[in-house]
């Protein structure tokens, strides 16, 4: 076994017991690794640091599915792969438009969809920052409310309480005002 | 926000996690939806009135072992599937389904031809498979419950060997009302069953399981 599996695996089994020294030394030791690993399969090196975010949140949000029996640096790829993957996944829906199309479309839709994304930030300006974040992360980037809440230290159910506030507050504001 | 910031956050909300956690989320999902299929079944179909008598045959114990081991095995892909990396064991989650199918044949080949029809159709094949599904319905939400607190990454494939364990689970259920007696019947109309359950799974895989 090298080096490296042994080390991490040291790390990662303290850190299940609570360990919260050699946790933030295990996280930074493998931001690098994916950041390399991302940063080999992307172009962007954006959607690379957003991957390394979302990866290192995963390892948070799902550290009990490891098992200390399997090797920890397989379980680690396993879980880039798959966030690699999803974002993949997540890119082709949003192009999924046919070519030939494509012309016509970004004719009419880059004056009306900067209309409307002036519109959403015109909003999501009069409410409150914490509000206004989450919807953000939630809604307009795609994250999972228990990724949100982890990103920014609060609960679950802080989140959805949050998020289904300033909606409301939202669509009371565009009735409001036609 | 930056990635130091994230992991100096992450460091800071760090709750220590037991060694069979996986376990325990695998058990009460796994629990709850069996629980709820088995009072389905009471409720709905009923336990059959001459279960006392038939605890000594034989034709019970293979229904009760086919479909307990099928569950056994299948629980067994889906607490591998459910970790990342993980993969199925498909020739152990095969094995039961191959040694009612080799009982089966025994059974059709030793049976005079005037009982074959009698042998695969019993009484009850038009009702049979689909009781199996319903009764699955309940274990697989339990099922998908579990999985999705985990971190299942291939996501067909987990939702197909989750429908097959469920299916596995509602047909073991089921056996509890049903009182066909012959192996044909059981390896055709209760693997159908089943076999539908984890077509089903596997739709609703990526579907539901995505994180």
């Amino acid at each position: 076994m090298d080096l490296a599996e042994t080390r991490l695996k040291a790390l990662m089994l303290a850190s299940l017991d609570g360990d919260a020294k050699a946790y933030r030394a295990l996280l930074a030791a493998l931001a690098p690794h994916l950041r390399a690993y991302f940063a080999r399969r992307l172009a962007q090196a954006a959607d690379a640091e957003d991957l390394v975010q979302e990866t290192l949140i995963a390892i948070h949000s799902r550290r009990a599915s490891y098992d200390a029996t399997l090797p920890f640096t397989a379980w680690l790829h396993a879980i880039a792969r798959y966030k690699l993957i999803d974002h993949f996944r997540r890119g082709r829906l949003r192009r999924t438009l046919p070519l030939e199309d494509a012309g016509s479309v970004m004719a009419e839709e880059s004056h009306e969809a900067s209309a409307a994304a002036h519109d959403v930030e015109r909003l999501l300006a009069t409410l409150p920052e914490n509000r206004r974040s989450l919807i953000r992360q939630v809604k307009i980037e795609g994250l999972s409310t228990a990724e949100a809440a982890a990103r920014t230290g609060q609960s679950e159910s802080a989140v959805k309480v949050g998020i289904h506030r300033g909606l409301k507050k939202l669509a009371a504001l565009i009735r409001e005002k036609p | 926000m930056r990635t130091d910031e994230l992991i100096d956050r992450l460091a800071g909300h760090l709750a220590p996690v037991s060694r069979g956690a996986a376990g325990r989320i695998l058990a009460a999902g796994v629990g709850g939806g069996s629980a709820v299929s088995f009072v389905l079944m009471a409720a709905w179909l009923g336990i059959r009135p001459d279960l006392a008598q038939a605890v000594s045959t034989g034709a019970y114990w293979m229904k009760f072992l086919y479909t307990l081991g099928f569950a056994a095995a299948g629980l067994g892909s889906v607490s591998r599937l459910a970790r990342p990396g993980g993969r199925p064991n498909w020739a152990v989650e095969l094995l039961p389904a191959a040694l009612v199918a080799a009982l089966a044949a025994a059974q059709w080949i030793s049976a005079p031809p005037f009982q074959h029809h009698h042998l695969l159709m019993g009484a009850s094949h038009l009702v049979c498979p689909w009781r199996i599904v319903a009764l699955s319905l309940p274990v697989f939400a339990g099922t998908v419950w579990s999985l999705r607190r985990l971190a299942p990454t291939r996501l067909l494939l987990t939702g197909a060997a989750a429908g097959l364990f469920a299916g596995a689970a509602g047909a073991w259920i089921y056996a509890f009302h049903c009182d066909e007696s012959s192996a044909v019947f059981v390896a055709v109309w209760y693997t159908l069953g089943i076999a539908l359950a984890g077509v089903l799974g596997a739709l609703l895989g990526r579907r539901l399981l995505r994180w």
